[in-house]
């Protein structure tokens, strides 16, 4: 059965030009097509929300931009009765009053100091945030202790003046507290030079904080109550920052300790705080802390909020830090102690640093919960950011129909560019993290 | 560190290295500390107490309180009420606040949670832009935004904004009809109880039914028209053929202000819009994370199995997402409750307003006072997380 077949008749012997691509599966009107009417109900969703949008988005933008008032002094440039046109956003008020939201009511010729504790906070938060920068540890130690310090002097004034009889009994208290430890090691049988090294360290930090307070820098005193606005703010916050992390982590140590009473101690009060709203806990460091304090004791006003800030942020930060501890592989523990390490070297080399990098998702979002939670100390009668608006939208100077609404807006827009820029952060590390588990 | 370990005579050790005397010398430290701290601070609170000349105890309580309150559920005069009346008041307008806006949060977040994960990219993208707003604002400016800047600038009563249907608008709140029940109410309700036990019972004998020969009913239309449908046409027939049970009394233009009908304060409505909303934000992201955290495997084998789309959303996705959405929800549940404090700085009458505020500042009593509004926050958390804990238990997988 061989038929040899004529493959000439049948058989293309030059290639034809290839067909263009289908037009609807790629290009604008495909995408559109495929993602917003790809159906009756999706082309009716689609309509629905673009009428919204037609609706809302002409008006914000015209109120925000292109009816707003850039320039102007006093309240007559914002009225639309005056300046005979729809008035917008009333930019100007805040302009004018940009100092006094920054600032609040600190004198202008100490002002470059409030600005040096606003670089001297970015670059600490620079300096942890970055994740490759150099010599973490060192940030670590200048947010927790040179941040804090310079910024109590620069900002307060330091100058404390402690005199003599304090420094004598300061003397007196760490040749004590090193001898203890000396001792303790003797009897211990461990170094007494490791023993020296820790009671100096500790005497060190505690009398270079406490000289630098008492050291006369020539810097004019601000009493509190100048302070307001932005940063107010930013303290609130920055306290809030410092006083969790440790607080936090001792308490979701102390959680997950072998220790019954410690354990109970740790739950007691997480549970308490975390049961509670925040207004409770600033109006009872308000009303009560003076109560609790020996009379004849004033208790700075700004100070009770951060109490009860500090408080507040430990035990939300300690739920997220035990996460992390929970995390942790029971490996690792057994690893550490089988290389003979004790509970602190083992929590400070083996467990702690894993466990906290992965929880630094949920330390910025505890942070953006924070940042957020400051603007209630304003209830309490602090003159954060929300107060120094509320006090300014009021100011017959400017009185004018859309103040309230650009007092409101700009502190929406502060608020937002924070939290919405540590919420980018947190959700990159979690991306990051997440790549060295993807298998 | 430079001791020499021998083997045949082990060092003597000392009993302060036995982990149990360290265990108990820590604790007792603690002890210690914690004791001293809160005798501390008792002794000085007692001292600063006998100084200002502030009684102490439990009896102020019972004290006539003397000011008024713009929203009261039960009968409270300033004249007649006591401090505790006025503690009752607050924490009902909390309660009622939060019970509110839980049930709206909880629909619009359902809503804008299964909108951020729609096949149509706009409406994604606004519920997006919605969550990504509203979470960075803090609550407190949006309550001022709502209050000052929203409902501030309504009319006068004299100007009131009609609405129909007898609903109003003005500065002072929305009023509205007030439901008036006759007596003849009581048959609409029990038509209502029997309706809910009839559907119920319907329910337990249509899955008995389909588990033992296969046959669906429509479960859904039943439960509606014994639910709605019992009490409705009872309703329908007691107005037709006696006096109806249900009379609004409208509000009615005044002088200077509405007569009548049923006021909602506007401060009331700032608090529910602020807190419905700003909650609504937090839980879209839990239904989000839920309904993701179901495996698209899970609605491929529902396909496969010859279940309908609707069909496989209700009896596999959602039983699966739920497990993963209700203790988050929750907790944002309680976070909505914690928050509706906020009422303080806009003047709404709650628990925070009007005990911590206004009855702390008459009496001066700080402990007391402090001491009674976190225990009622306290046992609000407890007694839910206690709830939640025995639910979860309950839908929790049961691991091989």
């Amino acid at each position: 059965m061989s038929t040899s077949v004529d493959m000439s008749h049948f058989v293309r012997s030059d290639q034809i030009e290839a067909l263009p691509p289908p037009k609807l599966a790629r290009g604008p009107i495909a995408w559109m097509r495929e993602n917003l009417f790809s159906g009756p109900v999706n082309t009716i969703l689609t309509l629905i929300v673009l009428y919204l949008l037609y609706v809302m988005i002409p008006p914000i933008v015209r109120f925000m931009i292109t009816d707003a008032v850039w320039t102007g002094t006093d309240r007559s440039v914002c009225r639309e009765d005056m300046v005979g046109h729809p008035v917008g956003a009333c930019w100007a008020f805040v302009w004018d009053k940009i100092n006094f939201f920054t600032y609040g009511s600190y004198p202008a010729a100490e002002r470059w100091r409030v600005n040096v504790f606003f670089v001297l906070f970015a670059i600490g938060v620079g300096w942890l945030l970055w994740l490759r920068a150099p010599r973490r540890d060192l940030g670590a130690a200048y947010f927790f202790w040179v941040f804090p310090v310079a910024s109590y002097i620069l900002l307060t004034g330091g100058n404390a003046d402690f005199g003599l009889r304090f420094w004598t009994i300061f003397a007196v208290a760490s040749a004590i507290l090193i001898g203890v430890l000396v001792a303790a090691a003797r009897m211990l049988n461990a170094s007494v030079r490791t023993a020296l090294i820790v009671g100096i360290g500790i005497v060190a930090v505690i009398g270079l904080t406490l000289g630098a307070i008492d050291w006369d820098f020539g810097l004019l005193p601000v009493p509190s109550a100048l302070w307001g606005g932005i940063l107010v703010t930013l303290i609130v916050a920055t306290v809030g920052i410092v006083f969790s992390l440790p607080f936090g982590i001792l308490l979701a140590l102390g959680r997950r300790s072998r220790l019954p009473i410690l354990r109970l101690a740790s739950v007691i009060f997480i549970e308490f705080v975390r049961g509670v709203p925040l207004i409770t806990v600033l109006i009872m460091a308000n009303t009560m802390l003076p109560l609790f304090l020996p009379p004849d004791t004033s208790v700075d006003r700004l100070l009770r909020p951060l109490v009860g800030t500090a408080f507040f942020a430990s035990a939300y930060m300690a739920e997220v830090v035990r996460g992390g501890l929970q995390a942790m592989p029971k490996g690792q523990y057994e690893g550490a102690m089988s290389l003979g390490l004790n509970y602190p070297q083992m929590m400070v080399l083996i467990i702690l640093p894993q466990a906290l990098r992965i929880v630094i998702p949920g330390i910025v979002n505890t942070f953006i919960g924070l940042f957020k939670d400051t603007s209630l100390v304003s209830v309490v009668g602090i003159f954060d950011l929300i107060k120094t608006i509320e006090a300014s939208r009021i100011d017959p100077n400017w009185a004018a129909p859309t103040i309230s609404y650009t007092g409101y807006a700009f502190a929406a827009l502060f608020y937002f560019v924070f939290c919405w820029g540590m919420s980018r952060y947190s959700i990159g590390v979690e991306r990051r993290l997440a790549a060295g588990q993807k298998r | 560190m430079n001791t020499v370990v021998s083997q045949t005579s082990p060092p003597k050790k000392s009993f302060l290295y036995d982990p149990k005397i360290r265990a108990a010398f820590y604790q007792i430290l603690l002890v210690v500390i914690v004791t001293y701290l809160f005798y501390a601070a008792a002794t000085n609170a007692i001292e600063n107490l006998q100084r200002a000349k502030i009684a102490s105890g439990f009896g102020f309580l019972e004290t006539t309180a003397g000011f008024d309150i713009s929203q009261t559920l039960i009968p409270f005069s300033a004249a007649g009420s006591s401090y505790g009346d006025a503690f009752l008041v607050g924490l009902l307008n909390t309660l009622v606040v939060s019970a509110i806006g839980i049930v709206f949060a909880t629909i619009l977040g359902f809503i804008i949670g299964i909108a951020r994960l729609s096949s149509n990219w706009m409406v994604a993208k606004v519920a997006m832009v919605y969550v990504e707003l509203l979470r960075n604002i803090p609550l407190l400016l949006q309550l001022l935004f709502w209050y000052i800047a929203v409902l501030g600038p309504l009319p006068q009563p004299r100007n009131s904004l009609e609405m129909g249907a007898g609903f109003f608008l003005n500065s002072r709140g929305l009023f509205m009809p007030r439901p008036l029940f006759a007596s003849d109410i009581s048959a609409v309700l029990v038509a209502l109880v029997v309706g809910a036990v009839a559907a119920l019972l319907f329910r337990r004998w249509a899955k008995k039914q389909q588990e033992a020969t296969g046959r669906q009913y429509r479960v859904g239309r039943v439960t509606l028209a014994l639910v709605l449908g019992l009490p409705l046409v009872t309703w329908l027939v007691l107005a037709l053929t006696a006096t109806n049970p249900i009379t609004f009394d409208m509000p009615r233009k005044g002088t200077f202000n509405l007569q009548g009908g049923m006021q909602i304060l506007p401060e009331f409505v700032a608090l529910l819009v602020g807190l419905t909303t700003y909650t609504a934000a937090f839980i879209a992201e839990v239904v989000r994370a839920g309904i993701l955290a179901v495996s698209k495997g899970q609605t491929e084998a529902a396909g496969s199995l010859g279940l309908k789309p609707g069909q496989t959303l209700r009896l596999v996705v959602v039983p699966q997402a739920m497990r993963v959405i209700i203790p988050p929800l929750t907790s944002q549940y309680l976070n909505l409750t914690k928050n509706s404090s906020l009422a303080v700085a806009i003047g709404y009458p709650d628990l925070v307003q009007v005990f911590m505020g206004t009855v702390l500042n008459q009496t001066g009593q700080a402990i007391e006072v402090v001491v009674i509004t976190m225990g009622v926050y306290l046992t609000i958390s407890l007694v839910t997380s206690f709830v939640m804990n025995i639910y979860n238990r309950r839908v929790a997988i049961v691991e091989r």
